[in-house]
């Protein structure tokens, strides 16, 4: 689940995990209410801002939550997995930021869950960390467990997921595979740099999306770059320099939500 | 593995055993709880109990089993307000409640916990001050007096349980300390567990009788002979100051829930 800050992930993640209850609609998970226990046994949760206590360790806090599944993980191998071997004996209190991320990652997957929910995982996670956690997500989806992780970086997006659905201010605004997400929006990216700057005129109405004009600088997404640069020649904008690029998920990303706005007055 | 093939839930008495088991060694770690709750009522027995052990009441009851019987409630109440007050606080500023709330813990459960883990910190502490008494003020019951008292004081502590619930949900993390001070301290000096109410100035004689310490003081002083009510009306205010203060807390919890979650 991609979007910006804002957007609405936590708000979704929060529904389906019957945090919150919808003003409308309803929200089920394995045909159950999201609050039923036996739902609940079968996710592993990782939430952005929920703390633990400081004076359990590592193995010890893992052990407990442990206890609330009904078939469990073996606790070395779900702090394993979390890359959290070294540290098992460790009181909590004394883990790094991206250490204690890794910890909530353990508590999700200790459970041996169906679904795993994960609210911006990587957030505070070193490189290492990150590596360590996409490897295991790996292994998690290849098991057959599904995954469903916000986040707002595209390439971890791109890198991690199957199936990427674009939510912004509450609305979904895509719901495709990276490849069908890149297909379906402007495929090149173009850069210009005009011999004076350019007037609002100048650039309206053309087969493209403008992403970004600073005085004589401009850049724009279009699946018909030709037909762009034909038609700014004929209105007699004079190109200095130019850049046709392919679009990487970021601006794809970019046209997207920026589709969904209400135009710019 | 095809489902169906392990069981839909874990059992919730593991569960409940496991979780009190953490409980009580989180709360071991934290020595400025574990033992200030032990310390606190040896202490002020010393203070303001030993000097009078051979005094006796004008019902012929020896005054340091009075105060034993006193400092004995004081302590369990103690025990809760604090406990369950600063408990509570300090979870909800870490937000350890977000997390829980996702996981298959029956919050049921995770409450129950908490009480056994506080009944036993009760316990310990009983335990000691009534040792202490003994060997070092030399105070004379039967065991079955004391086993009595502590079984009376451990059952009767539910009002104090939800008392602390109160203070863990409408303050704040830095606020809970202050806050079980500013209201156990002087509910247990009023109620008559520091010093008799026969000693303390007459409006507070006045207004002990409505006050949940005191009741709560009838059940420990009986056990030694010195009540002056029946069990039943002691009970009766208990019951009732817990239906008060749990009711404090659920608003404050329903008001957060809203706030958090809504």
């Amino acid at each position: 689940m991609l979007g910006p800050n804002g957007a609405g992930k936590t708000t979704s993640i929060s529904l389906m995990l019957g945090l919150r209850q919808p003003t409308a609609g309803q929200v089920r998970l394995f045909g159950l209410p999201p609050t039923d226990r036996r739902a609940r046994s079968r996710c592993g949760v990782m939430l952005q801002e929920s703390g633990t206590t400081s004076v359990l360790t590592v193995r010890e806090i893992v052990d407990v939550f442990r206890v609330y599944y009904p078939a469990p993980l073996p606790a070395e191998r779900a702090i394993a997995m979390a890359g959290l071997a070294e540290q098992a004996a460790m009181r909590i209190g004394a883990l790094s930021g991206g250490q204690r991320q890794r910890l909530y990652f353990a508590l999700a997957i200790c459970g041996d869950p169906d679904v795993l929910f994960l609210d911006e995982p990587t957030v505070g996670m070193d490189v290492e960390a990150r590596r360590a956690f996409v490897s295991s997500i790996q292994t998690l989806a290849a098991a057959g467990k599904t995954i469903v992780f916000t986040s707002h970086y595209l390439r971890e997006a791109e890198e991690l997921a199957r199936r990427i659905i674009v939510i912004d201010h509450g609305t979904v605004i895509a719901d495709a595979s990276p490849q069908e997400l890149k297909a379906a929006v402007p495929g090149k990216k173009i850069t210009l740099v005009a011999g004076r700057p350019f007037t609002p005129a100048e650039l309206e109405s053309l087969p493209a999306s403008v992403l970004a004009v600073t005085g004589e600088r401009a850049s724009l997404l279009s699946n018909e770059p030709v037909a762009v640069l034909r038609e700014l020649f004929r209105r007699g904008v004079d190109v200095l320099d130019l850049e046709v690029t392919g679009a990487d998920l970021e601006e794809a990303f970019l046209a997207l939500t920026r589709r969904a706005e209400p135009a710019a007055p | 593995m095809t489902p169906g093939a392990r069981p839909e839930l874990a059992p919730l008495g593991r569960m409940l055993a496991v979780q009190a088991r953490s409980e009580m060694r989180m709360r071991w770690r934290i020595p400025a709880f574990s033992v200030t709750i032990v310390a606190l009522p040896v202490l002020f027995f010393t203070f303001f109990g030993l000097p009078y052990i051979k005094q006796t009441l004008p019902n012929g009851i020896n005054l340091g089993a009075y105060l034993l019987a006193s400092f004995a409630a004081y302590s369990v109440g103690s025990v809760m307000v604090f406990g369950f007050g600063i408990g509570v606080a300090t979870e909800r500023g870490l937000k350890v409640d977000v997390l829980m709330r996702a996981t298959p813990l029956p919050p049921l459960i995770a409450i129950l916990a908490k009480v056994l883990n506080a009944l036993a910190y009760a316990l310990l502490s009983l335990v000691v001050l009534i040792i202490y008494g003994v060997i070092v003020g030399g105070i004379r019951q039967d065991l079955v007096v004391w086993l009595d008292m502590i079984a009376r004081l451990l059952a009767g502590s539910v009002p104090f349980i939800a008392l602390g619930f109160a203070i863990g949900y409408t303050c704040g993390p830095n606020v809970a300390p202050a806050a079980a001070n500013l209201v156990y301290l002087p509910l247990s000096f009023a109620s008559g567990l520091f010093l008799p109410l026969s000693q303390l100035p007459g409006f507070v004689r006045t207004v002990a009788p409505y006050l949940p310490a005191y009741h709560y003081g009838q059940l420990a002083w009986s056990a030694v002979g010195a009540g002056t009510e029946p069990m039943l009306v002691s009970l009766a205010w208990l019951a009732g100051y817990t239906a008060f203060f749990l009711a404090i807390a659920f608003r404050a919890y329903r008001r957060e829930e809203s706030r958090k979650f809504g």
